[in-house]
């Protein structure tokens, strides 16, 4: 506080890098760093891969040590592990933001409603949320894919799509409505706040409608915690699909995300082999990323907002 | 004359020498405003100056500064503030930590929302003692006992035991001061320690308040914006302004004879008190709202409204007053729509009124709008007051939005503000303009009544007095009526031409002005309107004289 530095000389402003009028710290730096990296192989892996899409390599070569050629190394199959480490980006990242949107959708408009509607509403809507709670998340999202992917064929069939479609649909409808659950207690608890104010009763009293109250008066007020909850949720998400995927239920072969890398890798750990190190090293570093960048976000958004600060 | 005498005589050694105070705000962007600008003052033991002025004057800066303390943010930048010969700018960290609560101890505004709930008074009433190893718990509680005693407390033996919540917000104040007398400071900081208080308690606490300072001779700085409290507590009184001195000298001095013009304006913002603006007589016509035996209650079975009727006619203003928990804002609640009626009936010319919102038909919403009390909270901070002004246009008459920033642009005309305000943000002015913008808001739905609820209570006086004018100006011009929920009887005079005076829940007086506040007068309105502070010196000695003199 400023107890201790009330006589303290002052210091000069201090120059940096500054977002949404606040002043970028160094960690929150490396955070964006970290993420727009990872972005960036994203969107371009086609171009910089080495080699195709699960293609093995003319000079098939099974766990070969990292070289010029394979900068990473090969995994038991002989697959480039770089190339696949890009694409598998997609992949994981690209899930992963699909699934936390559709949880985060799902959780605000069933958190506001609870929040505006009528006491019943909220019980209800309330005591669902406790009960999907109450069951461990990963336990629960492999009891409901098992399920569902025991039909799976039927489905295919009968929808014409490809398999490896369905598949990731399974995820992220799953992943997306147990992750939701979360997301609409947070939703709930910001919007009851922002319900007891009196320009929202002024808006009630002036006869508007449920959809207005809660896409102009609550959600421009209640963003700055949901987005450092939509950072904190997307790191989850993409370590459960990563979690699913080591576990085998995940993405299926051919295609590979981090996480599967990680379990189909696994093996060359007992050979004393570095492969499985790689993707396990780019799921640690993008969660760090987020996780800086996240941590910048809420430490900015707890300071009082300060009107004539 | 007789006080400043005995005053003199009270008055010892100077315990605080503040000299040439600047605290000025700096942020990562540089210098900001200066809060404090070159003040000095001197405090003698035994003495109560009175710091006053309207918010931002720096007055609470002041008072915190005297302990070596600033917000953050706010650096005291120059000057010297000297307690019992030592600068506090200058001492360490722990000779800065033994002079807070043990030297200068300080009185908040809101004791509800300074005390723990989850621990009992004597426990932190007798924290800092323990802390400080001043006294063993034992002592303590029999210091605390004592000074439950003499501040006149229930019960003092047992009152220490209690929780927070369990004593009114009167008794927690009083309970605040004895856990900053408790170690017998030097010097005790009152920072609006009443405003938050219903009338009637406001003049117990006082009382206390006072015979506190006087039994134990501390001086102390009596820091509020009410010029009436301050001239029954404080000796000098020591008037400013945006962060600098305006005025000191004898409360009497500046009470009788101000030097400045601006303490003029504000002894006389007191004093015009009696004189009423409302001028236009209202129409003899049907009444607009009809309130017929309405009862109303929360969840709970006890009825917070119990058969109340009032009507009010176009053109007119009809006040309700009452201190918290009387009923005032519910009745509002109950005639919107927000709290649906459990019976009687309320109708809107001549047709019943659905008790609930929903069931209401937009224009029926449209007629009756509503101001409320604390205009920070009523605009939402991410609408421009394009949009705040021109939804009800919109949402009512459908206006086309090329139209609504003419007519939003008018209305800003209409309200004194000026137009080039259209794209700012409620944070973007001031509690004043904000009210002004409530105003506005309610003024575009083109309403017949309008309810305003404890509207100037969150503002200085000054600009409190400006809105109270605005009103009526736009009454005069509009004919529309009021409904002025408040406490603040002084208000009601100069406004209203019709009061509803309602206690727990019932109607206590009803009629013109001039009956309720003329006698013969019903005893709870003789209260209310004898605790109104007077700006004279011996008001409080007049008021409990007279009430102890009843007693017996």
């Amino acid at each position: 506080m400023a107890v201790a530095d009330a006589n303290a000389p002052l210091k000069k402003k201090a120059p940096g890098i500054r977002l949404f009028g606040h002043k970028v710290t160094l960690s929150a730096q490396i955070g964006f760093l970290i993420v727009f990296l990872n972005l960036f192989l994203m969107v371009f892996a086609p171009f910089l891969a080495p080699y195709g899409e699960g293609m093995v390599p003319t000079d098939l070569q099974k766990w070969a040590a990292p070289s010029a050629a394979h900068w990473f190394g090969t995994d038991a199959i002989g697959r480039d592990i770089l190339s696949q480490l890009l694409y598998g980006a997609r992949l994981s990242i690209g899930l992963s933001l699909l699934t936390t949107i559709i949880a985060f959708f799902i959780g605000i408009v069933t958190g506001f409603a609870a929040a505006i509607s009528g006491r019943w509403v909220d019980v209800a809507l309330s005591r669902f949320a406790d009960l999907i709670l109450s069951m461990p998340t990963l336990v629960f999202s492999l009891v409901i894919i098992t399920v569902v992917m025991a039909r799976e064929q039927g489905f295919v069939d009968a929808t014409g799509m490809s398999n490896a479609f369905f598949e990731g649909m399974v995820i992220v409808g799953v992943i997306g409505f147990l992750y939701a659950v979360p997301v609409f207690r947070l939703a709930r608890a910001v919007a009851m706040n922002i319900v007891a104010l009196e320009y929202v009763e002024a808006a009630r009293l002036r006869g508007e409608n449920i959809w207005w109250v809660i896409t102009r008066e609550i959600l421009p007020n209640s963003i700055p915690p949901l987005v450092a909850e939509f950072g904190l949720r997307f790191c989850f998400t993409f370590l459960l699909i990563a979690s699913l995927s080591f576990l085998g239920l995940g993405i299926q072969p051919p295609y590979q995300d981090w996480g599967s890398m990680v379990n189909q890798n696994a093996q060359a750990i007992f050979l004393g082999k570095p492969q499985p190190l790689f993707a396990a090293g780019a799921i640690a570093l993008l969660t760090i990323g987020v996780n800086l960048v996240v941590d910048w976000l809420l430490s900015v958004y707890s300071r009082a907002h300060g009107e004539n600060a | 004359m007789s006080t400043t005498a005995t005053a003199q005589e009270r008055l010892g050694e100077h315990v605080l020498d503040v000299e040439d105070l600047r605290i000025e705000v700096r942020t990562d962007a540089g210098p900001g405003p200066v809060l404090v600008d070159n003040v000095s003052l001197k405090l003698r033991q035994g003495e109560v100056l009175g710091l006053i002025g309207e918010s931002g004057a720096g007055k609470s800066t002041i008072g915190l500064a005297t302990m070596g303390y600033s917000r953050s943010g706010c650096f005291i930048t120059g000057g010297k503030i000297i307690f019992r010969g030592k600068d506090v700018r200058t001492m360490t960290r722990e000779e800065r930590q033994d002079l807070r609560g043990h030297g200068v101890a300080y009185i908040a505004q809101s004791a509800a929302a300074s005390f723990n709930p989850a621990l009992t008074l004597y426990e932190q009433i007798c924290e800092i003692a323990l802390r400080r190893g001043i006294m063993t718990e034992t002592e303590a509680k029999a210091d605390a006992v004592r000074l439950f005693k003499e501040l006149e407390l229930p019960n003092p033996e047992a009152f220490g035991e209690r929780y927070p919540h369990q004593v009114s917000g009167g008794q927690l104040q009083r309970a605040m001061a004895a856990m900053a007398m408790i170690t017998k400071p030097s010097i005790l900081i009152f920072d609006e320690p009443t405003t938050a208080l219903d009338v009637t308690t406001q003049v117990e606490v006082l009382a206390s308040f006072r015979k506190l300072i006087r039994e134990h001779g501390t001086a102390a700085l009596y820091i509020t914006h009410d010029l009436a409290v301050v001239a029954q507590i404080a000796d000098r009184i020591m008037v400013l302004r945006h962060g600098k001195m305006i005025e000191v000298g004898d409360a009497t001095q500046i009470l009788q004879a101000p030097r400045e013009e601006y303490t003029r304006r504000l002894v006389a913002e007191r004093t015009v008190a009696n004189q009423n603006l409302h001028l236009e007589q209202a129409d003899a016509a049907k009444p607009i709202l009809e309130v017929t035996n309405v009862v109303a209650s929360y969840r709970s079975l006890t009825k917070v409204i119990n058969d109340v009727s009032i009507d009010i006619k176009r053109g007119d203003t009809l006040a309700v007053v009452g201190e918290s928990g009387s009923g005032k804002s519910t009745l509002a609640r109950v005639v919107v729509g927000l709290l649906p009626r459990s019976s009687g009936d309320v109708k809107f010319q001549g047709e019943s009124l659905p008790a609930k919102l929903q069931d209401r038909t937009r224009d029926q919403l449209r007629r009756i709008q509503m101001i409320y009390q604390m205009p920070d909270v009523a605009l939402n901070p991410r609408q421009t007051l394009l949009e705040i002004i021109g939804r009800p246009m919109e949402f009512y008459f459908g206006t086309a939005k090329s139209e609504i920033k003419d007519q939003v642009s008018e209305m800003l005309r209409h309200i004194d503000l000026p137009e080039s305000f259209i794209n700012r943000r409620p944070g973007e002015l001031s509690g004043g303009q904000k009210q002004r913008v409530c105003i506005a808001r309610a003024l575009a739905a083109k309403p017949e009544l309008i309810i305003c609820d404890e509207v100037t209570s969150a503002l200085d006086q000054l600009v409190g007095e400006e809105i109270l004018r605005l009103l009526n100006r736009l009454q005069e011009e509009l004919g529309v009526a009021y409904m002025f929920i408040t406490h603040d009887l002084g208000t009601v005079r100069r406004i209203a031409n019709k009061v509803a005076v309602m206690l727990k829940g019932q109607l206590v007086a009803y009629g013109e002005t001039e009956t309720i506040f003329n006698p013969p007068f019903h005893p709870y309105t003789e209260l209310l309107l004898s605790s109104v502070p007077e700006m004279r010196a011996d008001w409080l000695d007049e008021v409990l004289s007279k009430r102890t003199g009843k007693a017996r």
